[in-house]
């Protein structure tokens, strides 16, 4: 078996020399931190995952969910779905793919630190035959396709026996990597360089997709990522910090694709330390205050939506008419009204390096409050530092960033806004600690709701409480930008996930 | 001779032990090694499991001593995020930065020598003038920008140079991932030896013009003149061995200067090299691998201090080493 392989391999090389290899040489700010893609749940490990694995099933550009290894799925009854997976697919190593290999990596995931979160809400998963698996959620659940596109099957019988998880020390599954996916990992330098070939049996033959070879190099600075381009020595980038866009734009060769992503920013407006954010006047006066359409302008360069809630408008919970609002004698009126004319003086956090520009849209918040004089000590600090500070809510008003991975209004709510409950992790980010019982109600109620309608409801009706009772400062939803040269067509395979399908990338000779 | 490099071994152990307290002590303060690890969605429970298996809950003395005890067999801990012992993944980094510095050093010996001399023998002349225009520029103007100028201009704009990386390497030996036998790998050299060479050229040019006019001034060249040896042989062979002492002496504290400008370089140009590493481990804090770098480098100055001190007898014999400098 092993020595037909070989064979096998020694002739695909040979072949693909024949053709006239396409490379894509591609820089990101960051590489996967393992090859296991179930060590940490982050983009860079998803960003691999789609290389060198397949989903069960994935989103389309339209929001919708796109069959991949699962071909169709169907509910069974409320706590149950059915999946029909594809046929005649192997992994890199030859093993052929099945069932089995489905109930394997679910069951490995709800091991994973990073990942049991999302896959506890799984009871189980049971082999019906060779390719029709069962998933058993433990109540109804409205969100299981969204969590099962988290599913990219694994070589169980790679992996079986050498699969434990442990993240600071090696394991045979972050060195080694056997998937269905379209491109077969050859080798890596942590932090330099990775490379990845076609899998010449890939299922997928309808795909458009042309590359042969794929070399990935995490360049982290925005100047040296952007000359790299320019200069010829990469065909793709991401991300383009928001200064460079108009020079991209009117670069010839270079084309730019921007998409409005669901990350949302926002303000933490801390109510236990500070008397004063008790009161929904105050709350309300610092929302009216700050000009998200003017921190998008000037400082994200248009690179951004200004945001009057948390729901992107492509989440369930989207209400169109909570447009962000800026009124500053109306602010000052409420102010005068709650008693704080004079102002008062308060602390503010955010980090310098996380999100983009945050270090200048934090002082542009802080330079808008001082207009209802309310005077910030603003501190920024490196992301390595600032979460720590935010997790102890060191600071009267604390900036975020999150992204829903469900792509669901509710992970925003139960992270973010719900009221912090250590035993169930709910609120875990809320460092407003607002609290209030009526929506920690409807959020639950809304993890349940098969209902799509009822659950729209409840959805919209948490994020018009959250903005009459002006919860949180919403900013704006961060815009994900690429550039290529203009023969590499990526506009087709880019999406608001930041998960590029390179699979289906197609290259102009 | 050998008493001199046996209490040059005893200050070097020392150095690394208060670089390893200091490296320690500040751990604290650089963030929460967890955080980088897992995602936002993990609960802070499963979070202080980590940490406990990771032994961060355990007191400064107990963590130094565990420390302590694996340095003295040569391991200094394990990096995080490389899952590779720290000193090995630094060693591996190694021969990317110390070929950039020696390329450094190399254009800097290469060109700053001549136009030092010049500027000293002919003062007056307007090429020595824009030297020393030049030079004031040069010491004035952050590596940073200088770098960032040179890829816009020799990559963007004329595509002479690549403006990242390292290039293809071959392997020497066994031991060593070498760029400087291969076309592309010296093409990738290019752009980062020279902005690190411009960052330090200035300083060496005003320095030897200095050292240089004050040595013609002595009686020795006035001698030398007068016996009516050739202008070249009084310069390049009388005048500038004089001149190269304190030269040598300054170039030895410019290495600590050096590492330093390797961690920006490296970060501009992407190099694969310890620099790079360190400001990588920094922004991930990977505390393992920070301190095994600081003492690493630690190490590097004593060596250099100790060879330039060495050296320093070889060109004036009358420097007696164990009298000096200890």
């Amino acid at each position: 078996m092993k020595i037909k392989v070989i064979i096998a391999c020694y002739l695909v090389l040979i072949l693909c020399n024949k053709v006239s290899a396409t490379t894509l040489e591609i820089a990101l700010n960051a590489d996967p931190v393992s090859l296991d893609p179930h060590e940490q749940l982050s983009e860079g490990t998803l960003q691999f995952s789609h290389f060198t694995f397949d989903p069960l099933l994935r989103w389309d550009k339209s929001g919708q969910f796109e069959a991949r290894l699962a071909t169709k799925w169907q509910r069974i009854d409320a706590n149950t779905m059915r999946f029909f997976l594809r046929r005649n697919v192997t992994f890199h190593s030859g093993n052929p793919f099945s069932a089995k290999d489905v109930i394997y990596t679910i069951n490995r995931l709800k091991t994973s630190p990073d990942f049991r979160a999302m896959f506890n809400s799984i009871a189980s998963a049971s082999i019906v035959d060779d390719y029709t698996v069962d998933v058993h959620a433990t109540s109804p659940n409205p969100l299981l396709l969204n969590i099962m596109a988290y599913v990219f099957p694994m070589d169980r019988v790679f992996y079986q026996g050498q699969d434990e998880i442990i993240k600071y020390g090696k394991t045979f599954a972050s060195q080694n990597v056997s998937g269905t996916g379209p491109f077969v990992f050859i080798s890596r330098e942590l932090g330099s360089r990775m490379e990845l070939k076609r899998n010449p049996n890939y299922w997928d033959t309808s795909s458009p997709g042309n590359i042969n070879k794929i070399i990935l190099t995490p360049i982290r600075t925005d100047s040296t990522r952007l000359a790299a381009l320019f200069s010829g020595d990469v065909d793709f980038i991401f991300p383009i910090s928001p200064i460079d866009i108009e020079r991209t734009k009117h670069t010839p060769g270079i084309q730019l694709v921007t998409i409005p992503s669901t990350r949302i920013l926002l303000l933490h407006m801390n109510q236990n330390r500070r008397q004063e954010f008790k009161d929904v006047r105050v709350r309300k006066a610092i929302n009216l205050a700050i000009n998200q359409s003017l921190i998008v302008e000037k400082i994200l360069k248009g690179h951004a939506t200004p945001a009057g809630q948390l729901s992107a408008d492509r989440f369930l919970g989207h209400v169109n008419e909570l447009k962000p609002e800026y009124d500053l004698f109306k602010a000052q009126e409420l102010m005068k009204q709650a008693g704080y004319e004079k102002g008062f003086r308060i602390s503010m956090m955010a980090p310098n390096n996380r999100y983009m520009n945050d270090e200048k849209v934090a002082q542009a918040v802080a330079a808008m409050l001082a207009r209802i004089n309310i005077t910030v000590d603003l501190k920024t600090l490196p992301k390595a530092q600032y979460f720590q500070e935010f997790d102890n809510h060191t600071a009267d008003i604390m900036m975020l960033g999150w992204q829903s991975d469900t792509m669901d209004s509710n992970n925003l709510f139960e992270f973010i806004v719900a009221c912090p409950d250590d035993k169930t992790g709910l609120g875990a980010y809320n460092a407003s600690e607002y609290c209030r019982s009526s929506l920690d109600d409807n959020i639950r109620q809304a993890n349940r709701e098969m209902n799509q309608e009822k659950r729209i409801n409840l959805l919209q009706q948490i994020e018009r409480t959250l903005y009459e009772d002006a919860a949180v400062v919403p900013l704006y939803w961060q815009s994900l930008s690429w550039a290529a040269k203009n023969k590499v067509k990526i506009q087709d395979i880019v999406n608001d996930q930041n998960h590029p399908y390179l699979g289906d990338l197609f290259i102009d000779k | 001779m050998l008493i001199f490099l046996l209490r040059r071994l005893i200050q070097a152990c020392f150095v690394m032990i208060i670089i390893s307290l200091i490296s320690f002590a500040i751990q604290d303060k650089l963030g929460d090694p967890v955080q980088q690890m897992v995602s936002m969605a993990v609960s802070s429970d499963e979070r202080e499991q980590l940490r406990e298996q990771l032994g961060l809950n355990d007191s400064f003395l107990n963590q130094y001593w565990r420390f302590a005890k694996g340095a003295i067999q040569g391991d200094l801990g394990t990096s995080y995020h490389y899952k590779e012992p720290a000193l090995d993944v630094i060693l591996k980094k190694l021969p990317a930065t110390l070929e950039l510095v020696f390329c450094a050093i190399l254009l800097i010996i290469i060109v700053a020598t001549p136009c030092g001399v010049l500027a000293a023998i002919k003062p007056k002349h307007p090429v020595s003038r824009l030297l020393m225009i030049i030079s004031s520029i040069g010491l004035s103007v952050p590596i940073f920008i200088i770098a960032i100028f040179m890829v816009y201009l020799f990559s963007v704009e004329w595509n002479i140079a690549p403006s990242f990386g390292r290039g293809q390497t071959t392997e020497i030996l066994g031991l060593w991932d070498s760029g400087i036998f291969t076309k592309d790998g010296l093409n990738h050299l290019l752009l980062p030896s020279l902005s690190l060479a411009i960052a330090l050229m200035p300083i060496f040019v005003r320095l030897i013009r200095a050292e240089m006019m004050d040595v013609l001034q002595s009686e020795y060249i006035r001698f030398a003149w007068s016996k009516g040896l050739s202008a070249k042989r009084i310069y390049f062979i009388h005048a500038l061995k004089n001149t190269m002492l304190p030269v040598i002496t300054v170039g030895g504290i410019q290495a600590g200067t050096l590492v330093a400008y390797t961690i920006l370089t490296e970060t501009i140009f992407q190099w694969p090299g310890m620099g790079f590493l360190f400001m990588d481990a920094v922004s991930r804090v990977d505390t393992p691998l920070i301190a095994a770098y600081l003492i690493v480098v630690g190490g590097m100055f004593v060596i250099t201090n100790t060879v330039v001190d060495l050296i320093y007898g070889l060109v004036n014999p009358t420097v007696r080493l164990a009298s000096h400098g200890l």
